[in-house]
């Protein structure tokens, strides 16, 4: 699948959605076109290419270099090509002497204020302004080289990953409208006027802006003004292999741009079903963990996680894991073993783990991390709705009139498709935030909220029950909608539940800390405003409560008649990238591939005969459930892939001692991650760039990974598991990933149709792709509910044990930021810690000034769980008694303070919700300091390891 | 009864003392224990004689001028209110020829009324078109102002009543009319005039543009240098409102039209009406491409009049005596009247409203009266600082839109600005360049870059630096800017540019055999 680097044709301006067409005549080829076309895209459908600098086709256009004039028979002048739309009958000619005279004549202009080193500038080869010159045949500059010019202005280098040369800038404003238009964090303007117009960032460069360095600009750059360091390292990429995002749910497509083994750059391909050419800072920059010196890429093997690690050949590795599972197997019995996967792993990684579970050692103790994010999605939708997953695809949301956020911070978390919501919010849109902090979408460029519902953390159900109440006693409810495709019955309930007074704005206002007449003018605008779609994320399910607000979700939605069409519906915003899919791939404990229990006959029979191997009919344990099995020394083996459970799960002092109690513990991972300092066996693995397989987004949308290197560790790590597996008595044959693929497209019905081969001819494809959708299904629900009729739950509020009291009278709730990623292992391994070096609290200035803690202090975290000591940061984002952390640095220990409270269906923490004490203190806590004795000792054995004098 | 006194408010009488003499007329008339009027009138537009102050008298107002405040005191003795002879005595108003010579039908009450009483403008005929607009529907209102002919004052010269059917056609559920008062050409001050001297008929011409496409919100983008304006606008808005010409039931009519002053950025290209919807919109004032038009997508995207103040304010006068009246003034297609303003080397300076067909010499003759230098006009810029210059071979041409377009010259904003034989044209070339440049809004290339390297080849033509080949350049560059650029304020720098090339010869070294072009 190896492409050229300009493989993409530019159409020059965005394509017109309309259904009319229209038929015009450019240098003599007759050619329809929709109408609202410019005349510039008609003529790119023709063949037709017409010369032009300012104009690209993922921007308006603006019409600003003048390259692209035509002539328009019978009309006067020369019209821009990019602005001027069609018209029926239009006789166009794009090519005349007249035409080539004021071409040349602007490039002369051009080339007049512009530095004369082609031969040695980074882009030469890959530039437009150099391609432009020569299109339009420009031979001489007679204005000479000693007029005013910016040849001396100074190069900004500040951004780690990109450069601004504006020596170079031909000021097209093509990195001001990107900015705008792509990613709406309006960071760049054009200062000045006339000639002295530049390109302006903050106050003095780049990083002192609102740059979120998501690339767009720089992609967008026709010239060397704004490039990548890299390929001003590596030089101009040869050539160029489209594979998918590690990072988060959105899952965008980037075409990994190469020089032999050499990464140069990560474009976000222009054909992206779920970026459509845009990305953020993850990644678009932050890859470079892949070749970081901490990765290690030799297998290890000790005793004791008090030894030092032994480096050995993957045979040996594999063989002593396979032995030690064994002997657990015969000691303590099958029920002992289990495995972890991780929202990380590919679709592939994910299946053949659970299958060497399920089949190889008859248990069903396989789970997933998707466990401590989104597991109450899986439930709360399948009962509602009848399918685990989202219902729209995320174009959707332009079809939206009113977008209810809940529990999510999509700029942050999510920020393609934060950015796709920004720009339909600009377009008019009206959103109701429902967080208890402030995030960036309540008030930032263009955008404002019409209601920020500012609840307490902890009161989700609360919240939904009042504006259930609102639509029910109000009239709002969609009853045509509500008799056709869903239980009346459980409607009838639901609606009686919801009318009671007690769950009306005003009885509950208090509890939330939120207006009563916000909430009903917040859930009137949900109800009659228009398509109203909510996104929500793990402020939704990270609670004690989450599986019953997502069946409130449902509730509302199916009430209002906003489920089954393009700009509604139940959006869950997926943390990591493959948590979708590694839901779907019969990761978790009740569940084969597709949802289907564990105990159904049907499918375990049909399982047995594809496996070869009896399967077990009861439900395995969870991942809590295995870890207090082993503090009671129940369970002995555990087979971790990607996660890193020592970090990223609630109670880190719980966890850990888990992990101490347990006789083998295989880690296969990237890194020494925290979990792998309690490993007795580490498979190293292999990146994104260096294999093959399928994540699955948000949207349902299964994109490919692509390998475009070499693994460094030697084996892709489906093979590792396969490897495993066969030690283990069980081969397993694959000769690539898609052969698994293969194996899961047959044994899975949603997935009947998908292969490579569909995602080498489609890009990518959303499931259920079947027979009666060959290339799947963008928007679920439309006639009629996965399930059937669709089913109303009573949401009851209960609210959470975990309450505010006299010793711990705050309550922490936890997020992330744009620049890390989940527990950091990889971005805290890019550049990306220079926009976040540690997590920090956030305080209100209220609670800041009680405790005397000042901007910076160091302050105590204290839980029931345990404590930990952060730097504070001062701001009125967070309300008075909330306090806020993200977790990306191990070292802070954000884990160490959140409970083991957790979701009443589905487990999932309640890591939204703790019940905290603050003080200013003067130095680190004891569990840091502990912590940091411990990660010196097992980074010493690592370092031990590869000296070879330890290898016996 | 107390008698009238007139003495103008209108900025450029101020500029000359006007407040001065007003001050020292009421002193004067308060110590000699007379009763009198003061009454701050617009200005008549005789610049040469500002400031100038009248008074009522039985035979018509008498006029003085140019005043100044130690001329008041034999003003009294010389019994002026009586209008009483004086050397500054220039007789009865009327009868001035300058004024008598003119047909002033936007600027009728000029000078006559009391800007800001709207009393004194109805009395004066004024709101007589919204009357009768009133009792028309939309498209008769839009088809009066279609029939008369008038095309915009601003420059474009596009036929108002066009743009007006475009955005009427247009379906929108806000629609809104803005008045360009940006007058950013040198030499030019019809519109501070008017809006100084008669606020009222650009409010009323608004008013009727609303009724006329079915806007209810009016803007006037006004240039943040006329601050007088600005205090007699808003001043005129207030009484407007009050009287219910203005606001949500305008005459008890069920129509609403709402108007608003807002400053304008102070940068020329700000005039350019899309880049004067931008700033209006509170962003920068860059140029947007067109189409679409503002008539369909203007302010906020909605459809939008944008029309110049003289076009607006000649709107009630054509409701009021109808579209035919006013056709039958002018020539050609150019209908109507056209508001010339005289400025630079002449010795009477000021405004002069004629029809059409008047020609450049009986202006800088019969009203300019010849060069202020005595010296011989040598070239004349018409149409603002983007006009060509004209030389005195050309000075029988007609002030009509199509013979200026012939010899490739515009009459633009009327705005008429002589220059004797002291005047050196390829400097005048290079200052065309160089305005560009400094008021360029540098959005497109031919204008951004083109304009600073217009500026450096003059440099060196004027130094004699192959001369040759430097000419030919700036007629590529010429070109280039002419036919690429964005707006017209890089599309027509090459107007005065050429234009001084070709008829001044000379003054860059050249032959004049050697300029065929
Ligand atoms: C650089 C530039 C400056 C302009 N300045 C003005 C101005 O100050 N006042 C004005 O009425 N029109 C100005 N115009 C013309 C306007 O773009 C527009 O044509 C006019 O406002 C339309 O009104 P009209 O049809 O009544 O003339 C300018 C045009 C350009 C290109
Ligand atoms: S990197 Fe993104 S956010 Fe930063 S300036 Fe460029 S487009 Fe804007
Ligand atoms: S930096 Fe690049 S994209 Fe931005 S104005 Fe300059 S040349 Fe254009
Ligand atoms: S982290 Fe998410 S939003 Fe960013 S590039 Fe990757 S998939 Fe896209
Ligand atoms: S011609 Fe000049 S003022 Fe007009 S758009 Fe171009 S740069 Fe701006
Ligand atoms: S591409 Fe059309 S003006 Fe630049």
């Amino acid at each position: 699948m190896k492409k050229p680097i300009n493989q993409y044709t530019d159409y020059g301006t965005p394509a017109s959605s309309s259904t009319e067409q229209v038929t015009l005549e450019i240098d003599g080829t007759s050619i329809s076109v929709p109408a609202g076309s410019s005349i510039m895209h008609a003529a790119v459908a023709a063949g037709v290419s017409v010369p032009k600098l300012c104009a690209t086709d993922s921007l308006e256009p603006f019409g600003s270099c003048r390259l692209c004039l035509v002539e328009i028979e019978g009309r006067r002048g020369y019209p821009a090509s990019c602005t001027t739309p069609v018209a029926e009958g239009l006789k166009v000619k794009t090519q005349t002497p007249k035409l080539a005279d004021i071409r040349r004549g602007v490039m002369e202009l051009y080339i007049s204020d512009h530095p004369l080193d082609c031969l040695t500038c980074a882009t030469n080869g890959d530039c437009e302004l150099q391609d432009m010159a020569g299109a339009v045949g420009l031979r001489e500059v007679r204005y000479g080289y000693d007029g005013e010019n910016h040849l001396q202005s100074e190069k900004d280098t500040s951004n780690p990953y990109f450069q601004f040369d504006p020596s170079k800038c031909i000021v097209c404003s093509r990195c001001v409208r990107a900015c705008e238009e792509v990613q709406g964090t309006f960071a760049l303007t054009i200062q000045g006027r006339g000639f002295e117009s530049k390109v302006a960032s903050g106050v003095t460069d780049f990083m002192d802006s609102e740059c979120v360095s998501c690339g767009a600009c720089v992609q967008a750059c026709p010239t060397a003004t704004l490039i990548e360091k890299s390929v001003v390292q590596h030089g101009v990429p040869d050539y160029s292999i489209t594979t998918t995002c590690a990072y988060c749910g959105v899952g965008c497509s980037f075409d990994a741009q190469m020089k032999g083994e050499q990464v140069v750059r990560m474009i976000p391909s222009k054909h992206g079903g779920a970026n459509h050419g845009h990305s953020c800072v993850k990644g678009r920059f932050a890859w470079g963990y892949a070749t970081h010196k901490d990765r290690i890429t030799t297998p290890m093997i000790r005793k004791s996680i008090h030894d030092a690690w032994q480096q050995v050949s993957w045979d040996e590795a594999i063989a002593y894991a396979a032995s030690e599972i064994s002997r657990i197997n015969q000691q303590y019995g099958k029920a002992s073993i289990g495995g972890i996967t991780s929202s990380r792993c590919t679709n592939e990684e994910v299946y053949v783990t659970q299958k060497l579970i399920r089949a190889v050692l008859g248990t069903n103790n396989v789970d997933t991390c998707a466990r401590v994010c989104h597991s109450p999605t899986g439930y709360g939708l399948k009962q509602t709705l009848g399918e685990s997953a989202g219902t729209q695809t995320f174009d959707s949301v332009m079809h939206s009139d009113v977008i209810f956020v809940i529990g999510a911070n999509p700029t942050d978390g999510h920020p393609v498709f934060g950015s796709q919501m920004k720009r339909r919010l600009r377009e008019g849109a009206k959103l109701i935030v429902a967080d208890p902090r402030q995030i960036d979408l309540v008030q930032s460029p263009h955008i404002r909220s019409d209601y920020h519902l500012k609840l307490r953390p902890g009161t989700n159900v609360a919240l939904i029950s009042a504006i259930s109440h609102v639509i029910v006693t109000e009239g709002l409810v969609k009853e045509d909608f509500v008799r056709e495709r869903c239980e009346w019955d459980s409607f009838e309930m639901w609606r009686d539940f919801a009318a009671k007074p007690e769950n009306s704005p005003e009885a509950l206002s208090e509890e939330l800390g939120v207006p009563a007449e916000d909430l009903r003018a917040a859930a009137r605008l949900y109800a009659t405003g228009g398509n109203a779609a909510i996104y929500y994320g793990l402020g939704v399910t990270e609670h004690s409560q989450g599986s019953t607000m997502v069946m409130g979700i449902a509730n509302i939605a199916m009430a209002t008649g906003n489920v089954g069409r393009e700009g509604v519906g139940v959006n869950p915003l997926r943390g990591q990238n493959n948590v979708q899919g590694s839901c779907d791939m019969g990761s978790m404990p009740h569940e084969f591939t597709g949802y289907r229990h564990v105990s159904d006959d049907a499918t375990r029979a049909l399982f047995e005969a594809a496996w070869g191997r009896p399967l077990s009919a009861d439900p395995g344990l969870r991942i809590p459930n295995m870890l207090d099995a082993a503090i009671e020394g129940k369970f002995k083996a555990l087979y971790c892939i990607g996660e890193d459970i020592a970090q990223s799960d609630p109670n880190t002092q719980h966890v850990t001692h888990a992990l101490e109690s347990m006789e083998c513990v295989i880690v296969q991972d990237l890194f020494l991650n925290e979990t792998a300092k309690f490993a007795h066996v580490f498979f190293p693995g292999a990146s994104f760039l260096e294999k093959s397989g399928t994540f699955t987004n948000a949207e349902r949308r299964i994109s490919p990974v692509r390998r475009v290197m070499t693994p460094k560790n030697g084996m892709e790590d489906w093979e590792i598991t396969a490897k495993l597996s066969t030690a283990l008595g069980y081969p397993m044959q694959y000769g690539h990933a898609s052969d698994i693929l293969d194996e899961i497209a047959a044994l899975t019905p949603t997935f009947r149709g998908v292969s490579f081969k569909k995602l080498d001819e489609l890009g990518s494809v959303q499931w259920p792709c079947d027979d009666e959708h060959p290339t799947g299904t963008p928007i679920m629900h439309i006639d009629e509910f996965v399930r059937g009729k669709g089913k109303f739950f009573i949401t009851q509020y209960v609210p959470t044990t975990e309450k505010v009291n006299g010793r711990y009278p705050l309550l922490l709730t936890t997020g992330r930021i744009l620049s890390q990623y989940n527990v950091g292992a990889q971005t805290r391994r890019t550049d990306n810690v220079a926009w976040h070096k540690e997590d920090v609290l956030e305080i209100h200035p209220h609670d800041a000034e009680d405790r005397g803690i000042q901007e910076g202090d160091w302050v105590g975290i204290s839980s029931r769980a345990g404590e930990t000591v952060m730097r504070a940061l001062i701001t009125e984002r967070v309300q008075p008694g909330v306090v806020y952390t993200t977790f990306h640095h191990p070292e802070s220990g954000a884990n160490v303070i959140t409970t083991e409270n957790s979701d009443w269906a589905t487990n999932c923490p309640e890591f939204k919700v703790t019940a905290v004490q603050v003080n200013k203190v003067s130095q680190i806590s004891d569990w840091q300091r502990n912590f940091k004795r411990f990660t010196e000792q097992q980074v010493n054995f690592v370092e031990q390891a590869s000296k070879p004098a330890n290898v016996s | 009864m107390s008698i009238k006194v007139y003495v103008p408010r209108d900025s450029s009488a101020l500029s000359l003392g006007a407040h001065d003499v007003a001050a020292a007329i009421s002193a004067e008339a308060q110590a000699r224990q007379q009763d009198i009027q003061l009454i701050r009138n617009g200005s008549r537009g005789m610049f040469w004689l500002e400031p100038m102050v009248e008074v009522e008298t039985a035979q018509g107002r008498v006029a003085y001028g140019p005043v100044t405040p130690d001329d008041v005191a034999s003003l009294f003795e010389a019994d002026f209110l009586h209008g009483g002879k004086h050397p500054l005595s220039l007789g009865l108003t009327a009868e001035i020829a300058w004024l008598k010579k003119q047909e002033r039908l936007t600027f009728a009450r000029v000078g006559i009324t009391d800007p800001v009483s709207l009393d004194d403008y109805i009395a004066h005929d004024g709101y007589r078109g919204l009357h009768n607009a009133l009792k028309l529907s939309a498209a008769e209102i839009v088809k009066q102002v279609t029939d008369s002919g008038l095309r915009g004052r601003g420059g474009a010269a596009f036929p108002t009543g066009i743009k007006w059917n475009t955005v009427l056609n247009a379906p929108a559920e806000q629609k809104y009319i803005v008045c360009n008062a940006d007058e950013g050409d040198s030499g030019t001050y019809s519109d501070r005039m008017i809006m100084e001297g008669d606020p009222y008929v650009l409010i009323e011409g608004m008013t009727i543009a609303g009724l006329a496409v079915g806007a209810t919100q009016g803007y006037i983008y006004l240039r943040s240098e006329y601050p007088d304006a600005l205090h007699i606008l808003n001043e005129a808005i207030d009484h407007a409102y009050h009287a219910g010409y203005l606001g949500e039931n305008i005459l008890g009519s069920g129509h609403r039209f709402d108007l608003e002053v807002r400053r304008a950025a102070g940068a020329y290209v700000c005039g350019e009406e899309t880049s004067l919807l931008e700033s209006l919109e509170g962003k920068r004032g860059l140029v947007r491409f067109k189409p679409p038009l503002p008539a369909i997508e203007g302010l906020f995207g909605k459809p939008t009049v944008v029309n110049n103040v003289i076009s607006l304010a000649t709107v009630p006068i054509i409701l009021d005596k109808g579209g035919e009246f006013y056709r039958d003034f002018g020539m050609g297609r150019s209908r109507g009247t056209l508001p010339i303003q005289l400025a630079g080397n002449l010795k009477q300076c000021g405004l002069v409203e004629k029809a059409f067909g008047i020609t450049l010499r009986e202006l800088l003759e019969d009203f300019g009266g010849g060069s202020a230098s005595g010296k011989p006009i040598r070239a004349v810029q018409v149409g603002g600082p983007l006009g060509a210059y004209l030389p005195e071979s050309q000075f029988d041409t007609p002030m009509d839109y199509e013979k200026f377009s012939e010899i490739w010259a515009v009459l633009g904003h009327g705005g008429v600005v002589a220059f004797d034989t002291s005047v050196d044209m390829a400097k005048m070339a290079r200052y065309a360049f160089e305005f560009c440049a400094i008021e360029s809004c540098g959005k497109c290339t031919p204008c951004r870059i083109g304009s600073t390297r217009g500026m450096e080849v003059m440099d060196k033509v004027m130094s004699g630096q192959n001369k040759d080949e430097n000419i030919a350049l700036v007629r590529d560059l010429s070109d280039t800017m002419l036919n690429g650029s964005l707006c017209a304020l890089g599309g027509m720098t090459p107007f005065p540019v050429l234009s001084a090339i070709n008829h001044f010869p000379e003054d860059f070294g050249l032959d004049k055999a050697q300029v065929a072009k």
